[in-house]
């Protein structure tokens, strides 16, 4: 009996750290953002629509609202509009876009014949914005709480899945909640 | 039969000096002083290209690489310490961006790993040679049978 306790006890610390390791990367890959619970980047920054309206985090404060980083150059982008849509329809939560060093017209374009999910679309001509807020592929979407506090960050194409399993119920109860129930029912 | 390894060699280092300079036209910056043009290379040695995730922003082409560099770029000429500049993208992307992790409550097992093993391993031997010095001596003893015969 004495003999193999000491190796059983190394193999269950052996298995128990492995198991934590495992369970801490089911989603290799993919980088936590250090934003998490933090306060949102602040920005300001001219509008696609408009050019002479400045987008600023200021005026978002008070509301929920989701934070999507998005290019007409970026395929997945592209493959994530109709959830987009579909997440417009709903009419949960504003969805702000930020179009990342893009070409303007092109992004008008593109909105015009896909259709416009976005409330409101920030420019981030030169890439400043995006690093602000840890951006390291397209598309990457945040959702921001009323305090202006980074709640979520979802990376990749949006799929209906993510938005009525992570989104949803992390939206304020009379948002969110009642919305994903309802869905459910139907 | 020289002639055509002459000319196989000749296209080889052809080859060659088309990607050398390919590689080394990544990032044509230029600090204007050698003392922040060295504290510029060794801080784009040492960000991870998030997008790809094993190259240094020093020497990937891609879009983002470029942002960053050009990020390190303006903070070091506006007298920006390395470890600003470090703190600055460690509190965006996370300390995955560091190829030279710092030590933390979160990783330093792994940093005092190697010691505690070595420290078990060394109590280990000494357990192992005190046993068999221990035999050594038993053995030395007749053992009955042998008294008997």
């Amino acid at each position: 009996m004495n003999r193999f306790a000491i190796p059983l006890g190394v193999f269950a610390l052996l298995v128990v750290v492995l198991a934590i390791g495992i369970k801490h990367s089911s989603n290799l890959g993919v980088i936590v953002s250090p934003l998490l619970g933090k306060p949102a980047p602040e920005f300001a920054l001219p509008s696609l629509t408009d050019s002479t309206h400045i987008v600023k985090s200021s005026d978002l404060r008070g509301r929920w609202y989701i934070f999507n980083v998005w290019g007409t150059w970026c395929g997945g982008c592209r493959q994530e509009h109709s959830v987009l849509l579909e997440m417009r329809q709903a009419d949960v939560v504003p969805i702000i876009g930020l179009d990342w060093k893009d070409k303007a017209d092109e992004a008008l374009s593109l909105l015009q014949q896909l259709g416009n999910p976005y409330e409101i679309v920030a420019v981030d001509k030169d890439g400043r914005e995006a690093i602000e807020w840890g951006v390291y592929g397209a598309p990457e979407t945040f959702l921001v709480n009323d305090q202006g506090v980074v709640v979520y960050k979802y990376i990749g194409p949006l799929t209906h899945e993510a938005w009525e399993k992570e989104f949803l119920p992390r939206l304020p109860q009379k948002q969110g909640a009642a919305r994903a129930q309802e869905a459910a029912k139907s | 039969m020289m002639r055509r390894w002459a000319l196989a060699l000749a296209a080889m280092a052809a080859v060659f000096a088309l990607f050398a300079t390919a590689a080394y036209a990544v990032d044509p910056t230029q600090m204007p002083t050698p003392e922040l043009q060295k504290r510029y290379l060794g801080l784009t040695h040492e960000l991870r290209c998030m997008q790809c995730q094993n190259e240094a922003i020093a020497d990937s082409p891609v879009d983002l690489a470029a942002d960053l560099r050009r990020q390190v770029h303006d903070m070091l000429l506006a007298g920006k310490t390395d470890e600003d500049v470090r703190n600055f993208m460690v509190a965006r992307y996370g300390e995955f961006i560091l190829f030279r992790p710092r030590m933390s409550l979160r990783n330093a097992w792994l940093w005092l790993a190697p010691g505690v093993l070595i420290l078990i391993g060394a109590f280990v031997a000494v357990r192992v040679v005190q046993q068999r010095s221990a035999l050594v001596t038993q053995d030395n003893e007749p053992l009955e049978e042998d008294i008997r015969s």
